[in-house]
């Protein structure tokens, strides 16, 4: 039988799978990418504590979460085509201004 | 009568309150007025409660506020109008008002005229608490405040530069007030511990608590608060070995050697004294002790008087003398004879000062004796003042000192400690020809003012007319002794003299009356005439020796402000600079450095700040869980 | 039976299909792949019953958010691999692995589920979607409207962002159609 906890490790493992994206890229659109992998993890957690305690606030929950993202990434894209079409490029090591 | 107390207290606060309004702003002459008057308001409070306390025999005890209420510790802001505080009070504010209406004559010519009068009036409102507070920690806090206002009067004249010790004894007023504070703080140490010797034991600081519980303490603990706090005492009232400030505190404006170095605050060791009685009376061997060093004073300071050239100096050194006399009267148990010395000292040693200040005045601030001389022309009202005074001092019938001081030599023979006695018979004789011979010098003989073109003129009317009154008491307040017994001993122990003593008063007086006399006679033969100095008698090792006050000011520093310098710079190059310094440096290098080193961390790079920010992310659960499985 | 399959089958398809999301060096991969995991997401969803969050992942991930990804990508180049420096592996997959391992083992823990109540239970024979409605447009009501506004917000401010200056083609940098002439006759 599938458990809660099984959900949650699958949720646990995307979300490292979404660390090691934010880790490991260094161009912005691919950092996007995984910020949404982790969000989605984090969903399906929320789902399944939501169905395995009968609790609806876990699913509202979910659901604000799709909507901030949705919100994250209209602007979000915007703001990289900005910069995209200032600098050319959407490496941060190109793009890394505020050296202290 | 409650409001009369705090009137009592607080019209010298609101004065200095008042005063201080203006103590940026050049001299205004109604400051000393409102001032004076505030005084004046506060003297008739005292005086009516004085009057309240003598018709009912009963004391006023009030109780402003709860001050400090810590745990078992409680101290009131509480307040006693009794026999021994009210007589305080009374004294306190009259010599305050006259000295206050003096300054604005004396302290005329002076820029910080206002400020004088805020310092001055603090004095007051300390010393009022110092007598009026029913608990030893207020008498603390008045201890303390008038030694800041001693500080701050001697201080004064804090621009004037230091000079040698050959040519200014005490260096500089600043130097000197620098001298009193750290003396007297030495001595409130001891005041202090005798303070937590009696609040570890009793566990209360009011009177009446402490004094009730006395016979439940045992005597080594009672010996050790009663040396402690006359170690208090010693500092405020300069005691040997304390007692080189009060000479030096003469740098100081002169009003405020009368008031504060004469008549009210270096009288508080007195106060103390007689204040904790029970105390000292259950501890015969600390009082022994106290009338020993209080005769040996005496006597040491009238000898120091005999040679010295500085007019305010000498008043200085018979005041040390006569609180000498004080604590000898203390310390054999005759507590109300004390307190009727103090007041009778506190009138004509006041009116002393004003009248040395009068001189001052007239000759441009020159103190020497020997440059002055045939004054009483000029003079006539400060002549007849100082003389008063002076024939009060050396114990001449009639006048006040004749009572008091004789009341003292009387009991130091009733005890049967003829050593005492016959010390301070001597000193009696001393102290007429000291005085009489400042006397003489300064006002008989030849002008030798004239050499240096010096006009002197008599002091203003007012100020003249302001001291009248304790020129007055300096005469009869003798008489009233009789009724201050009575009054004072319904608190104070009764101290009669023995029937034996009683049948040889005559001749006891008689010898006191010789030396006296004796004394004014040989300064009358030696000064009255005109100064002829004695070469040979100047030079010689015993003039030399009193004239430099025993080398004691040269011992002091030569042997302990000396090596302490030595040894604060030792410690500020040794330990403050290589170990305290370089601590606290290390600490802000370290520091630094680390921020210095963490600042590669600033790469402006974003993906860098991500790894960082998932470091600790992951190290933030590391320790949740670790905490999780511990926990 | 049927739900093991169907779990075990999305988990792996997932967690495959987001590692290439996150290993990929096109960005095409990437993004397909991506997409493709968020529709077995959804299908997590169903499985739990939550059907309107399914349908609504689908409908506002799969086909908004993708969408705007995909049509963001015509403003850059997609067409080259993203040549980048990436961190040091060790280190990426230290941290990753040792998150992975930590929330692995806080989830496996037991958990004490007798004190938990829930705030807004699900009913019997309701339907999902009748439940969420219900919870969302009265206890929910003001976050709802709020998230409404932030989403008219984020609309506007993408448009201005992305809509300035439009007229001008980010590729017509003759250097970059040069390079994609060359690419094309490589091949």
């Amino acid at each position: 039988m599938i458990g809660l906890s099984h959900y949650l490790i699958v949720s646990a493992l995307i979300f490292s799978i979404g660390l090691i994206g934010v880790l490991r890229r260094r161009n912005l659109l691919m950092l996007f990418f995984a910020t949404e992998v982790m969000l989605n993890a984090v969903n399906i957690a929320f789902a399944a504590i939501s169905h395995y305690y009968n609790d609806l606030a876990g699913q509202m929950f979910a659901f604000f979460i799709i909507a901030i993202a949705a919100s994250e990434v209209a602007v979000g894209l915007g703001l990289l085509i900005v910069l995209y079409k200032k600098y050319g490029t959407l490496d941060l090591d190109d793009l890394a201004s505020m050296k202290g | 009568m409650e409001n009369l107390v705090y009137i009592a207290l607080f019209a010298p606060f609101a004065s200095s309150m008042f005063a201080a309004l203006f103590g940026m702003s050049p001299r205004q002459t109604f400051v000393g007025i409102v001032a004076s008057s505030l005084l004046f308001i506060s003297f008739v409070a005292s005086a009516i409660l004085a009057y309240h306390v003598y018709s009912t025999g009963t004391s006023i005890h009030v109780t402003m506020m709860e001050w400090i209420s810590a745990g078992d510790l409680t101290i009131p802001f509480g307040f006693l109008v009794d026999q021994v505080s009210v007589t305080m009070m009374t004294v306190v504010t009259l010599v305050s008002t006259v000295v206050h209406i003096y300054s604005i004559g004396y302290m005329d010519h002076d820029k910080s005229f206002n400020r004088f009068f805020s310092y001055l009036s603090a004095f007051v409102f300390s010393m009022m608490i110092l007598v009026m507070s029913d608990n030893f920690a207020g008498l603390f806090i008045g201890w303390e405040g008038v030694g800041v206002c001693s500080w701050l009067l001697i201080g004064f004249w804090y621009h004037k530069e230091d000079v040698t010790r050959e040519e200014n004894p005490s260096i500089s007023p600043s130097w000197a007030a620098n001298e009193a504070f750290i003396v007297n703080r030495i001595a409130d140490l001891g005041m202090l511990v005798g303070i937590f010797i009696i609040y570890w034991n009793v566990g209360s600081l009011q009177y009446d608590v402490v004094f009730a519980d006395l016979p439940n303490l045992s005597s080594s603990v009672l010996n050790a608060a009663a040396l402690a706090l006359f170690i208090g005492a010693m500092g405020k009232s300069a005691q040997f070995p304390l007692h080189t400030w009060l000479t030096d505190a003469m740098e100081g404006p002169t009003p405020v050697s009368a008031l504060i170095h004469a008549a009210t605050m270096v009288t508080a060791g007195v106060f103390l004294v007689i204040r904790a009685n029970p105390i000292f009376s259950m501890t015969p061997e600390v009082s022994f002790f106290i009338a020993a060093l209080g005769t040996f004073v005496a006597f040491f300071a009238a000898s120091m008087a005999l040679v010295n050239r500085d007019l305010k100096r000498i008043i200085a050194f018979s005041t040390l003398s006569q609180l000498g006399y004080m604590f000898a009267a203390a310390g054999l148990g005759a507590y109300w004879i004390a307190l009727f010395h103090l007041a009778a000292h506190a009138f004509f040693k006041a009116l002393l000062f004003l009248g040395a200040g009068n001189v001052m005045h007239a000759m441009d601030d020159e103190l020497d004796i020997f440059k002055m001389g045939g004054l009483k022309k000029a003079m006539k009202w400060t002549y007849i003042y100082m003389g008063l005074a002076s024939l009060a001092l050396a114990g001449i019938p009639v006048f006040a000192g004749f009572f008091s001081k004789d009341a003292i030599i009387e009991t130091a023979f009733n005890e049967g400690t003829y050593v005492l006695w016959a010390i301070l018979v001597i000193t009696a004789g001393m102290t007429a020809f000291y005085s009489f011979r400042q006397v003489f010098l300064t006002f008989h003989g030849d002008e030798r003012y004239k050499e240096a073109g010096i006009h002197p003129h008599e002091m203003y009317k007012f100020v003249l007319i302001a001291m009248s009154p304790l020129a007055v008491l300096a005469v009869i307040a003798g008489f009233f002794m009789g009724g201050f017994q009575e009054f004072v001993t319904k608190l104070l122990p009764n101290y009669e003299m023995s029937h034996h003593t009683h049948e040889l008063i005559w001749y006891l007086t008689a010898i006191v009356l010789v030396f006296a006399i004796g004394g004014i006679w040989l300064a009358y033969k030696k000064y009255a005439k005109g100064l002829k100095r004695d070469e040979k008698l100047e030079n010689s090792f015993v003039y030399k020796l009193l004239a430099n006050q025993y080398y004691i000011p040269n011992f002091y520093e030569a042997f302990i402000t000396k090596p302490y310098a030595m040894i604060s710079e030792m410690m500020w190059k040794n330990v403050d600079m290589k170990i305290v310094d370089a601590t606290v440096d290390g600490i802000a290098k370290l520091i630094y450095k680390s921020g210095d080193g963490s600042r590669k961390m600033q790469t402006g790079n974003l993906s860098n700040y991500l790894n960082w920010m998932a470091i600790g992310a992951v190290l933030l659960l590391v320790v949740a869980a670790l905490s999780a499985m511990l926990g | 039976m049927y739900e093991i399959v169907a779990f075990y089958l999305f988990s792996a398809l997932t967690i495959g299909l987001f590692l290439v999301t996150v290993l990929s060096k096109n960005v095409l991969y990437a993004m397909t792949s991506l997409a493709a995991g968020m529709v077995l997401i959804s299908g997590f969803f169903f499985i739990l019953g939550a059907d309107f969050l399914g349908a609504v992942q689908l409908v506002a991930y799969v086909g908004a958010i993708m969408a705007l990804y995909s049509f963001a990508m015509m403003f850059f180049d997609a067409t080259r691999d993203i040549k980048e420096k990436n961190t040091n592996p060790a280190l990426v997959f230290l941290l990753g692995g040792l998150s992975a391992v930590v929330l692995v083992l806080m989830f496996a823990a037991p958990i004490h589920s007798d004190a938990i109540q829930a705030l807004y239970p699900m009913h019997e024979g309701v339907g999902n979607a009748q439940d969420v409605g219900i919870i969302l447009f009265t206890k929910y009501l003001v976050p709802f409207e709020v998230a409404a506004l932030m989403l008219l917000v984020a609309m506007i401010s993408g448009i201005i962002l992305a809509g300035k200056k439009m007229d001008q083609s980010l590729t017509e940098d003759m250097s970059a159609d040069d390079e994609i002439l060359t690419q094309k006759d490589e091949k």
